[in-house]
Parts: structure tokens; sequence; C-alpha cells
């Protein structure tokens, strides 16, 4: 007998026109917390669908604690003891956690809820979830609402634990929780997968690793021994540059002027006051704020999606504070938005359709009001060919049937295609691996030096600094500073989305 | 080997169109087999039934020209719920529309007798399309302006124009000798034809058929081929994201419940001036909630919502012989009903044809293995 929690072996998944899962192998070991790495859409989400019971292999054993067993639904999974943390959460806004949390396990028809409260309590103290029963999913931040997910889990008394891309929605601080917590977990002797991309995370907390690449298995490998660089290559197949490569600026007018700008958030209190910022031409300004600090209702303001308070926006001089968000757009704003499954693409129609949302009403892709398919297929085919996009049936397949870094590849192709005097991005590269990231920083970047401006929004520090010339720091919807990035540090920019500045 | 799975497993349910079409005829085929097992729960043979349906509906021109008028106002109205679908709204208020379109298009039909006959046929689709769009633009607009749901504005709609065909029936075209109801229009005022009724034994056949054609066809153009359509469907399937990249949500709605609201004005017309020749006060009709069936049968494709009225036209007109074997007709209802609720679980069977056709190509590989062996 191993002492494996489980095993998959020689798992094959295929789908149409495409094999996700090509005789993959992965073995976990009881209280380990073993990382899945692999880039997008190379299989790891459809493995653990499989392992999970939302789909059947076509092939392949799974042992879960030495047995051979069948998992034909979440439930069968539920009953061995699996439990999953979607990408993307299964809550009832305005449920309470409790509710949450018992939905679909209320035991009886009159259900306890007090009871439940007192687990719910006993299990968040345990584990250091700091969740308050009672406390309301629309009131709570998301980071919160992913510890919801795994106090379900743990409800429910699973002891092999799914996380899938469980920090692609978090803000560095709450990524710190979240590692704390799985250590917490295994301690105490639950097994522990975890999907990503991101190399430090599995640096900070996995004991080994699986590498699959192109729904084949690569290599397991000790995560202490190996450094990030070595599995970074075995995950994209060549050796890959962390840092971007990029020349001095040569900043020219400015593109984009905000004055003086006062936006209103949903709780109808100013979320953006008395803001000012120039982005020049040739240029990439960072802004650096922690999540939730007006960095959304600033973008939507300039963007038109959100109505201003006061105050007023420029772009290339002209007065865009008023003018419809299509106006906005022929006069050369792009924009990669923060929710590409709700904003960036229609899910349910195919990439063409995606890929000209914008420019449809435009000649060539449509004269006199008519559609001229094929020029829309050609220029759609373009993109996906220049932009990597990945999918099972090339320019029609249903953008909703993409990976989640496959369709953000989509929706940078797209703004960066429609060639936009400003480019406003809003994590561009966020759910995405090494290799893509790699690759839509050096696309940012040769934006900036084809002389375009380029305002980036990211909640990643490295990126920031990474990538722009110069850093805003946005704190409670005030700028505290613009800063040179060559003049400044991680230190004293984190220091700022605290809202403190330092006084000169 | 690895070229050949790829060639097997594309065709057919690999076709939105043949995919959705196999889907409809499964649930039709489930309809009847559950209908079947009702007739039988009452002790009559159900072949003879549904015999008697066929029968009823098309067995002489008469009784085909009749089943075709009678479905000319579900393809119209069935389009209007599709159209509206499509672009993401509810369009439940073909009822209203019908009433306006019909009771417009009357009082044209008994005060404008001077027009020549095409530009008088065409004078008449104006004013029953146009009635019936701003039946439904308003709701629209209501929608678009003050977030007031579509399904409550349009049922408002509905009882609004009940009300006015009550009163305007009474005030403007009333039949003197039976007040509840209009005089009948002449047939050179309607759109019944000498020459159609004498080819099909003086049905009620019409050429609102052919207006119901024409509307299937522009209504596939404009939403396959056009900006417009484009447009709309791009607001039915993701507002946040068409908001996103510059489409006139709002704008995109009204039109959306104006193209809906005037189809099922067309309705209106081809019903009380083609299938019936009069409107009766206090009565609503039926047909506008038909509508969503057909529209969900025939999956919102206008080539499918015309197949489909044509096939729960011959239903309802079919009926009426199921008495000569003791059989209510209620039955025929109850097959419409069960069609509707196995559309609702079309995701299911869906799922069930795609599994037997994986199980069959698989059959197909091992069986090539072999032989290769």
């Amino acid at each position: 007998m191993s002492n494996y929690v489980i095993e998959m072996l020689g798992i094959r998944k295929e789908f149409p026109g495409i094999v996700a899962n090509d005789n993959i192998n992965l073995q976990v070991e009881e209280g380990e917390i073993h990382a899945i790495l692999g880039e997008n859409g190379a299989g790891k989400s459809t493995l653990m669908s499989i392992l999970f019971g939302l789909y059947q292999a076509d092939k392949g054993v799974i042992k879960v604690r030495g047995k051979e067993v069948s998992i034909h639904s979440p439930n069968d999974a539920n009953d061995l003891g699996i439990g999953m943390v979607h990408q993307h959460f299964q809550l009832v806004h305005n449920f309470t956690v409790a509710e949450n949390i018992i939905l679909g396990k209320e035991g009886s028809f009159v259900y306890d809820i007090k009871k439940a409260s007192k687990k719910i309590k006993e299990i968040s103290e345990r584990y250091g979830l700091a969740i308050e029963p009672d406390m309301v999913i629309e009131d709570i931040t998301v980071g919160m609402q992913q510890r919801v997910e795994i106090l379900k889990m743990l409800y429910r008394d699973a002891d092999i634990l799914i996380f899938d891309e469980p920090t692609a929605v978090l803000t560095p601080q709450e990524i710190d929780e979240l590692m704390n917590i799985m250590r917490n977990l295994a301690a105490e002797g639950k097994s522990i997968i975890i999907i990503t991309h991101k190399l430090e995370e599995i640096k900070a907390v996995a004991k080994r690793c699986t590498v699959i690449r192109r729904g084949k298995f690569i290599d397991i490998v000790d995560v202490a021994t190996t450094s990030a660089a070595e599995m970074a290559a075995l995950m994209v197949g060549r050796p890959v540059n962390f840092k971007v490569e990029k020349q001095e600026s040569v900043p020219g007018e400015p593109i984009l002027s905000v004055k003086n700008l006062n936006v209103m958030n949903a709780k109808k209190v100013l979320g953006v006051s008395d803001f000012s910022l120039d982005v020049r031409a040739g240029e990439i300004v960072g802004i650096a704020g922690v999540d939730g600090n007006g960095q959304s209702e600033l973008v939507e303001a300039i963007c038109g999606l959100k109505p201003i308070e006061s105050g007023s926006v420029y772009l290339n001089g002209k007065d865009i504070t008023n003018i419809s968000i299509k106006e906005r757009n022929d006069l050369g704003l792009a924009h990669i938005p923060e929710d590409r499954q709700k904003r960036g693409l229609i899910l349910n129609a195919p990439l063409t359709t995606n890929m000209v949302i914008k420019e449809f009403d435009k000649a060539p892709f449509s004269s006199k009001g008519i559609l001229n398919y094929s020029e829309i297929e050609e220029y759609s085919k373009k993109i996906i060919e220049r932009f990597d996009v990945r999918s099972g049936e090339g320019i029609n397949s249903r953008a909703g049937k993409l990976s989640g870094g496959n369709q953000q590849k989509a929706i940078v192709g797209r703004e960066i295609t429609s060639q936009p005097e400003l480019l406003i991005a809003v994590n561009p590269t966020r759910g995405l691996d090494v290799g893509a990231i790699e690759y839509i920083h050096k696309e940012l970047v040769a934006e900036r030096d084809k002389g375009k401006a380029v305002l980036l929004i990211s909640f990643e520090l490295d990126e920031i600094f990474n990538l722009s010339d110069r850093i805003a720091v946005i704190n409670a919807g005030k700028l505290i500073d613009i800063v040179n990035t060559k003049e400044t540090d991680a230190h004293s920019v984190g220091l700022m989305m605290a809202g403190i500045k330092k006084e000169a | 080997m690895a070229k050949n799975t790829v060639k097997i497993k594309k065709p057919l349910m690999e076709i939105p169109f043949i995919k959705s079409m196999i889907v409809s005829l499964t649930t039709v085929l489930l309809g009847l087999i559950v209908g079947g097992i009702l007739i039988i729960a009452i002790g009559k043979n159900p072949i003879e039934g549904f015999q008697k349906i066929v029968f009823g509906a098309v067995s002489n021109t008469r009784r085909v020209g009749n089943t075709i008028a009678y479905a000319t106002q579900l393809i119209l109205v069935g389009l209007s719920v599709a159209f509206a679908f499509k672009t993401g709204l509810f369009n439940i208020g073909g009822a209203g529309q019908m009433l306006m379109g019909g009771l417009m298009a009357s009082i044209w039909a008994h005060n404008v007798t001077f027009l020549p006959q095409p530009i008088y046929y065409l004078s008449l689709i104006l004013v029953a399309g146009i009635s019936g769009a701003i039946w439904g633009l308003v709701p629209g607009l209501l929608k678009a302006k003050f977030n007031v749901h579509e399904v409550v504005g349009t049922i408002m709609f509905n009882w609004i124009a009940y009300w006015i065909v009550y009163d305007a029936v009474k005030v403007f075209i009333v039949d003197p000798t039976i007040i509840v109801k209009s005089k009948p229009i002449p047939m050179q005022q309607s759109l019944r034809t000498e020459w159609l009724a004498s080819i099909t034994q003086h049905s009620y056949f019409n050429i609102g058929f052919f207006i119901a054609i024409i509307a299937v066809v522009v209504i596939w153009f404009i939403l396959e081929k056009t900006t417009l359509g484009f447009n709309l469907k791009a607001v039915g399937s993701n507002r946040y994201c068409a908001e996103y990249a510059g489409i006139k949500v709002n704008r995109s709605i009204v039109i959306s419940m104006g193209i809906a609201g005037c189809l099922a004005g067309l309705a209106g017309l081809t019903y009380f001036l083609g299938f019936s020749n009069i409107m009766e006060i206090g009565k609503s009709p039926s047909e506008g909630f038909d509508g969503i069936a057909v529209a969900l049968l025939g999956n919102s494709n206008p080539l499918g919502v015309f197949i489909s009225a044509l096939f729960f036209g011959m239903l309802k007109m079919g009926k009426g012989s199921l008495t000569a074997i003791g059989i209510p007709t209620e039955i025929a209802d109850t097959i419409i009903a069960i069609i509707i609720y196995f559309t609702a679980t079309s995701v299911i069977i869906q799922g069930f044809w795609e599994k037997i056709i994986k199980k069959h190509s698989e059959k197909k590989l091992l069986k090539q293995a072999k032989e290769e062996k």
C-alpha cells in the first residue's frame, strides 16, 4: 500500500479538436501541499475537474486512499472527502456566510442555523480564517469570500482540498494570509492540491510540484531543491525571462489628462476625489494601490462607463468628459478591463464576434450596415495567431470555452490590435502564466515605444515596478504622489499605498 | 488515426442548427409519446388519435389552407418573441401588440377604400406594423429609462390594448346588429383574395402567409447579416460587455422591443384581417402567448420558428377532429404543454444525443482498429 491519498494514473480526456489531458499522472501524499503547475490551457483545470467529478476521464484510473474509485459528480467527490475552491466563487450574494455554507446540507426540512453557526465558528477559529457566520456575502471582501469557500469544504469534512488558481483574485496581503491558512490546514493533516502558474506561491507553500505542459505530464519536482527558473522552464518548455527589457522612455505630449476628477462609487460616496494625472505619449504610468481604493472608479470614469461628479478628462487635448463611450473608443482609447468575463468578452459568442465587438460597424468589417464575415474572420485569425490564443476550434470557439489565460490574451490582442492612442490596462496579466506574462509585458512596452500612452493599473507591485516609467500611488481615491520608478523602491511605494506620504 | 477521430466526431451535432433541430424533434417526439400515453389512459388508441389530428389539419386543400392561415399568426408572434429573446428580452406583450395592430388595420380597412390594391396592402402592413411597434417600443422605453421590467411593462400594455379595443370597436367599426364585435371587413379590403380562396376550397388562406415568409427572411437577415443584429445580439448576450464596447444598450433595448412589437402587430393584421375578418371585444388573442411556445421550440431561430409554428398550427387546427373518436380536444393542448416542458430540458436531451453519437463513433473506431490489424 502506498501512502498516496490521491493517485490519478494515465488520465486522458479529449474535447472536440483538443486533447486536454494526455496520459497524466498525479500522486499526492497525505498532508502535503501539492502544486500543479502549467501554462494557461495546459490542462490543469481539466484534470482537477475530473478529480472533482465535473468531467469523466476517457481513460485512466483514480485512486483515493489507495482504493480505486469512480467519481461521477461533485457529490461523489464530496462523499470521498474531496472539496474544491473554484476560481469563480459559488456563493449566494445576499445570503449570510452560515446560510451559504449549509446550502445543500441543510439536513432536515427545518434547519438549525444556530448549531451550524457554532460549528462554523469553531472551524474558523481552529484554522485562523477569521470569518463570522452571520456576515452577508455581498458585504465582505473577495479574500473573505474565498475563506468562506474554504470553510464550506471544511464544514463538509473534506480532507483533500483543491484550490483552483486561488490567488488570482487576491491582494498581496490576502495572498499571504491564504498561504498561512494553507500551511495551517496541511499541519492539521489536510492534503492540499493547488493549481497555479505563480512560481513564488509554489515556492512559498508547496512541497512537491507536478508540471503539465500542453496536456502532457512533464515532471514532478521537489520544490525545495528546484529553482523558480527551472520550474518556469519546465512549464513553458524554454528558458523564461522574468525581467522586462526596456529602454529609457522618451515621453512626448500628454495623451491623457485627468483634471480634478471626482467620481462616486457604488456606495454613493466619493470613490475618486480630486484626482489629477497626466499620461504622456511614450510612457507607461502605473497606478499602485490596494484593491478597492478607487482604481475601478477612475478607470470607468475615464472610459465613460461611470458618470463623473466633477472634473474633466482630456484625450489628445480634446475634452472627452461628456462624450459617449463609442466616441471615446473612436478617438483611440483602448481598455483591457478588470473583469474579463463581465466586461471583456461575450462568453457565449464566438471569438470572431468578440474580436470585432468594438469595430463591427466600421469598414472593412461592415459596409452600409451589412457585416462582412470574411474580413471579420481574417482579422480574428490575425489576432489569435499573433497573440497565441489557444482554443479548440480556432476563431469559431465560444469565448467561454477558452481557459482564463487565453481569454485574457484574446482581450489584450483585441485592444492592442485596434491601434489605440491610449491603452488602459487593468491587471492585464491576472491569471496568466509566466510565458504569457512575459509576452504581454513585451507588447505593452512595445506600445509605449511606438509612442502610445499606457496607463497600467495592477495590484501586483512587481508588475508596476517592472513596467512603469512613473508610478502614481492611489489611496482612498486620492492621489498620494507620482514618483519616477527609478527614484523609488517597493518599501516607500508600499507606505504610500497605505496612505502615508513622505514629506520631502 | 488521430485525424480520423476528428473527422468522425465533427458531423451533425457540431452544426448548431442541426443540433437544435435534433433536440427540438426529440422534444416533439417525447411530447407525442406522453400524449399517446394519456390517450391510452383514457382507453383510446393513440395512433388513431394522431391520425385524426393529421386528418383534421391537412386532409384536403381547404384544411391545409386553414392550418396555414392559422399558423401565419404563430409564425409572426413566434418571430416576435424569438427576436426579443435573442436580444435578451422577454416580450410577453404579443397579445396587446396583436390587438393594436389588428385594431388600427381594421379601422384603416373600413375607411381607406380608395387606394389601388398593392399600395393598399402596403399601407395595411405599415399601419399594423407601426401600431404594434409602438406597443413594443413604449415598454422598451420604460425599461430603458426607468428600469421597469419588460415583462411587467408588456403585460400592462396587453391590458391597455384590451380596453382600448373594447371601446374603439364600439366607437369606430361596430357591427350595428351585434355590438360586441366589429363589422366584417369586405374581402377586397382584407388580406383574403378571390384567387387564394378559390384554389383552397374557400379556406381562410390569405396573403398574410407571404408576409410571414418575408418576415422570416428579413428577421434572419437582420440577426445574421447586419450590424444591427450584431448590436442587438451583443446586448442580449452580455450587456456589460456591449456597454464597454461602446454599444448604446438602452437604445438597443428600445429598438429590439420596437421590432418585436412590429412583428406581433403584423400577426394582428393577419389574424384579424385574414384568418378572421372581425374583432370581438373582450377577447385577447391567445396566439400572443402561444408565440412563446413557438419561439422556445424553434430555439429562437427564424427558420425553426417557421417550422414549429406550422407544427403547432397543425395540432391546433387538427384537434377538432379528435372528438370524432371521443378523445377530448384538450389532449392537443396538453401535448403542446408537454413539448414546452421538454424544451426546458433541452440541455439534458442534447447531452443524451452527444453521448450516443460519441459511443457510436468509438465503436466505429474500434472496428477500424480491428480491421487494420
